[in-house]
């Protein structure tokens, strides 16, 4: 019975563990490139852009897996966007009135998680075929793997780019090529941290 | 509106280039860019549903969601005017000029996940553009697409021929490409 239970938690922790690492939404699939870009100029916005969209990947997945069923498969795409669109949509108006600044510097790219790659993907890929538990573990762990990669490339960038990181100033800003906040330090630090990645967790 | 059409389409072709600036489309920017010719047709595709996709948008908000004050329901309805529009323009491609559709058909299903449709819809009507300023904004954004996507497939096919360490082969290699790239277009910043 314990081996049972150990084993099945095990199986689950997997399941998250997965996401974060061997499918890694941003290193290994490249998807969501767009958000990846646009929005990691600290590692603040990109934290909070990957937490924006975990609870959309998170909620999508558990209400397509319950109405999975039901759903005729020529028209299942529009379903799921129409699904992830009224996720978007909530999230949209409760960032607008708990975290407005976060909200103002996100700007364009909350509508946008509409089209993030990743969300069909997973619907399409995972939710639509399994459980709502294991589909609502494999939202937290393709989210948490998201959030991450965000949240690094965002820190790096703005080490780089702005001499601070999570807003606390390293006293240095004078001396860091701006560069690096701009659109071109978004291509070059996602270039060399997926060599990293390659080099070092890739397997 | 002080914002002149010269204005518009300078600014939105080169200035803030939809791709090395606002980073939007970047999915088919890094998938369809390996050949010149294939990112001429994405280009063209892109080009022919933003423009359409300007007018309808603009005439849903005006005409359909600012009436009946439901603003908050955008994202769902234009995703879904998008969606509805890119697969009306491939049927009727099929029907009218099957050569077209020959060239365009594979890369029309991977409009309605490139971003940049979208958010270029949902931007005119922040900046509050009249339908004719929308449209032209939506083509030379469009057109601001082509020309990247065709300037990164050149450099693409070069780079196939070099032998870069192998963390690097692929999509970083890409990406650090793109990245001079968009050093290039910052040159442009500040004409308008």
């Amino acid at each position: 019975m314990a081996n049972k239970v150990t084993q099945f938690l095990k199986d689950k922790l997997l399941l998250v563990w997965r996401g974060v690492i061997k499918e890694n939404p941003t290193f290994v699939l490249v998807l969501g490139m767009c958000p990846t870009l646009g929005t990691t100029t600290s590692a603040e916005n990109g934290f909070g852009m990957g937490v924006a969209t975990m609870a959309v990947l998170i909620m999508s997945n558990i209400v397509i897996a319950l109405i999975k069923n039901f759903i005729p498969d020529k028209v299942r795409i529009p379903a799921f966007i129409v699904v992830i669109a009224s996720f978007v949509t909530v999230i949209d108006m409760l960032m607008q009135a708990f975290v407005p600044a976060l909200y103002e510097s996100l700007g364009l790219f909350i509508p946008l998680i509409v089209v993030n790659c990743i969300i069909l993907g997973r619907a399409e890929a995972f939710a639509s075929k399994n459980g709502v538990f294991d589909s609502a573990l494999d939202g937290v762990g393709i989210g948490l793997g998201f959030t991450l990669s965000l949240t690094i490339i965002g820190a790096v960038r703005e080490v780089l780019g702005s001499g601070a990181i999570f807003g606390y100033s390293l006293g240095c800003a004078d001396y860091m090529p701006l560069v690096f906040v701009l659109a071109p330090g978004g291509f070059m630090v996602l270039g060399f941290l997926m060599v990293l990645f390659n080099k070092f967790l890739k397997k | 509106m002080e914002t002149t059409y010269f204005a518009i389409i300078i600014g939105s072709i080169f200035v803030n280039n939809v791709v090395l600036a606002q980073f939007l489309g970047i999915c088919p920017f890094l998938g369809v860019s390996s050949k010149v010719e294939t990112s001429m047709g994405m280009g063209a595709a892109v080009t022919f549903v933003m423009a359409l996709s300007a007018v309808v948008t603009w005439l849903i908000q005006t005409y359909i969601l600012v009436p009946l004050g439901i603003e908050y329901m955008q994202t769902i309805v234009f995703i879904l005017v998008i969606a509805a529009l890119v697969q009306m323009v491939e049927i009727v491609l099929k029907k009218v000029s099957p050569s077209l559709y020959q060239a365009l058909g594979i890369f029309l299903p991977l409009i309605t996940t490139n971003c940049a449709v979208l958010g270029v819809a949902i931007s005119m009507i922040q900046k509050e553009f009249s339908l004719l300023q929308g449209v032209t904004y939506n083509v030379a954004t469009a057109l601001g697409f082509a020309l990247a996507l065709v300037i990164f497939a050149g450099l693409r096919e070069r780079i196939e021929f070099e032998e870069a360490p192998k963390a690097f082969q692929g999509v970083p290699i890409a990406l650090i490409t793109a990245s001079i790239l968009a050093m290039a277009f910052m040159g442009f910043s500040g004409l308008v």
